[in-house]
């Protein structure tokens, strides 16, 4: 890439961020001049109320939506420039995503959900084998790896969904309010796995929370309101 | 494949409904695969006559005898190659029903008329030998039971009025798969020498075959022949062979627009019915077919994956429905005798199977671009 290295130890730059959504006649703005940097490394919780504009910046950041304004970059890598099949490539080598309500496809099992993504890669069929394994060892789910998602509970289904995120091992993980729908003590096994993603083995996280206990366990948090990005709760 | 699973899966999720469209797939392969071979049945004669062949029958109808002297003034004719003839026998075989055609013939012309016809040579001595001798098809001979050596008796309602009963010296085979394998010959000379006994119709003949140097010239040297004849007491009609199958195809009616009329009845039916359940399966995955977008499948994947899932079901059904034609067609003619061209051509076979994926391809193309299209953002707001 020309233009690298953009970071400046950054590895998500959002730059004058504006998003507009067009309903019918009206226009529903989301996001307006959002700046926000995130460093390799960081594990980052990402709060505000509801409707506030989380989820859409979440998918500005993994490019799974274009902002209105502005631009979005993601180690080195301005993904406005890229067309929607490029895009499409570009999620599937650099981005992780881990979905509040799992997103799991009900005709597959476990480790064929987690194999999803490394079907895009010019694996071979061993070698896809291996990392689902890998995957699947590191949720603790290697039991499982045979079960439909129907016969597991929410928490196991959530560190599937994790497994299915984290094996091509993307450049960054993206979870939209992972925990909001479990209890407490799955909820807990959840953070204590991204926990361990982050500080053992690196990885950089975006994490949308509405719970303080788990905005505990990131590294930092900001806040969002208004359109705008703060880094303490609005009183 | 890597993405077999995933589809595979997909089909799998509502069995009922899978099952149906299915079946309905199935079943109208099966009509299509029956009524290629009733059009076979009934137009085969007509593309496999020979184009080297011509018929001469008496100008004002075909169940007006010829002289059996006529041959040798044909033979005569430039570019004849040569003639043979043949007799309608219409006889009886112990019922009615168990119709098919008998002919007296000369067996060493009628053998070299009609090279589709495969007899072992022992059998051609046996039959020149024997002078009550006959042969048959295979078709007939399987049908009744009948070996070589076995004594056939016929009843002719027209000829002497009692049972004829002649030795089975031989079995033809067709050289083609068409080939007409259900009718009975034996021995013009027999016959003639037989009918005197009741004093008529000696030396008359039903109709002959001829056979010309050059397909090309065959209309010159039909009119050729029927002028040799014209101003006599039996006037002649020659026509190629595939023209003579070709009317009696045409009373029946126009067979091939009748069957084609069904069968877009049928297909557009499918088409609704497979249409209906892909569009349903696409719109009851949206938010999942977002999360195969998020994880990074492109637009293009996104649509394969919905094609491959309707082209596997069309040609699943289609593939079943056409093994299912062939099975059922294999036995044969069904009307124990009035088909004898009754089967289900490779030809048409592939046609059916090039009409399953062309069924896929279009009952798929629609749902495929609507999940083509689905903005990711949009379709995970709906999972
Ligand atoms: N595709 C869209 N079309 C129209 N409006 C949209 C679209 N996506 C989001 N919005 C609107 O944008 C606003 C922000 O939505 P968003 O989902 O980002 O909020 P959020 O902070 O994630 O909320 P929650 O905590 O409830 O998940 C909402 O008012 C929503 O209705
Ligand atoms: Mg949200």
């Amino acid at each position: 890439m020309s233009d690298q290295p953009a970071t400046n130890g950054a590895l998500v730059r959002v730059e004058g961020v504006e998003k507009v959504f067009h309903r019918g006649t009206e226009d529903i703005h989301v996001l307006a001049n959002l700046n926000l940097q995130v460093p390799a490394g960081e594990f980052l919780a990402l709060m505000g109320p509801s409707g506030s504009g989380k989820s859409t910046l979440l998918n500005l950041i993994g490019g799974l939506d274009r902002p209105t304004k502005g631009r979005v970059s993601v180690a080195g890598d301005h993904i406005e420039k890229l067309s929607d099949h490029q895009l499409a490539a570009w999620r599937a080598r650099h981005i992780g995503f881990v979905f509040q309500l799992y997103n799991l496809i009900p005709v597959l099992t476990a480790e064929r959900n987690v194999e999803l993504p490394l079907l895009l890669t010019h694996l071979t069929k061993a070698e896809r084998r291996k990392h689902v394994e890998t995957a699947l060892a590191m949720v603790g789910l290697t039991h499982r790896a045979q079960h439909y998602p129907r016969t597991l509970s929410g928490g196991e289904q959530q560190r599937v969904g994790i497994a299915r995120g984290i094996v091509t091992d993307p450049t960054l993980l993206l979870c939209d309010e992972p925990t909001g729908d479990l209890d407490r003590k799955s909820g807990d096994e959840i953070l204590n796995l991204l926990q361990a993603l982050n500080r053992e083995h690196g990885k950089t996280i975006i994490m949308v929370t509405h719970d303080p206990h788990a905005s505990a366990r990131a590294s930092r948090t900001v806040y969002l309101n208004k359109g705008e990005l703060t880094n303490t709760p609005l009183a | 494949m890597k993405f077999f699973h995933l589809i595979r899966g997909n089909l799998l999720r509502h069995k009922l409904r899978t099952s149906l469209t299915l079946l309905s797939i199935l079943v109208a392969f099966v009509l299509f695969g029956f009524l290629c071979a009733v059009k076979q049945a009934l137009v085969g004669g007509v593309a496999l006559a020979g184009a080297d062949r011509l018929i001469v029958r008496h100008k004002v109808s075909i169940i007006q005898m010829l002289p059996e002297s006529y041959q040798a003034r044909m033979e005569r004719i430039p570019g004849v190659a040569a003639a043979a003839h043949q007799t309608w026998f219409g006889g009886i075989y112990q019922d009615p029903k168990n119709f098919f055609m008998q002919c007296p013939v000369v067996p060493e012309q009628f053998m070299a008329m009609f090279p589709e016809f495969i007899l072992p040579a022992d059998q051609m001595t046996a039959w020149l030998a024997t002078r009550t001798g006959a042969i048959v098809g295979r078709n007939t001979a399987e049908r009744f039971q009948w070996k070589i050596g076995d004594k056939i008796p016929i009843m002719s309602p027209i000829w002497l009025r009692k049972p004829w009963e002649f030795d089975l010296v031989g079995i033809f085979d067709g050289k083609e798969k068409g080939t007409d394998t259900t009718s009975f010959y034996f021995r013009y000379d027999y016959f003639d020498e037989a009918r005197q006994a009741q004093n008529w119709g000696q030396g008359q003949v039903g109709w002959f075959t001829i056979k010309v140097d050059d397909p090309a010239q065959a209309a010159a040297v039909a009119q050729a022949v029927d002028r040799e004849f014209e101003n006599s007491p039996a006037e002649t009609k020659t026509e190629p062979e595939g023209a003579f199958a070709q009317a009696f195809v045409n009373q029946i009616g126009n067979i091939a627009f009748i069957i084609a009329g069904i069968l877009s009845a049928v297909f557009f039916t499918i088409l609704l019915v497979t249409g209906s359940t892909m569009s349903q399966a696409v719109r009851e995955r949206i938010g999942e077919l977002g999360v195969l977008k998020a994880i990074g499948f492109t637009n293009r994947q996104v649509l394969g994956l919905v094609l491959a899932e309707s082209c596997l079901l069309t040609v699943a059904g289609g593939g079943l429905g056409l093994a299912l034609a062939w099975l059922l067609t294999a036995r044969g003619d069904p009307t124990g005798g009035m088909m004898p061209m009754f089967f289900f051509p490779v030809r048409d076979i592939l046609i059916g199977f090039a009409l399953s994926v062309a069924l896929g391809v279009i009952t798929g193309i629609l749902p495929a671009q609507q999940a083509m299209r689905l903005r990711v953002a949009d379709a995970l707001r709906r999972m």
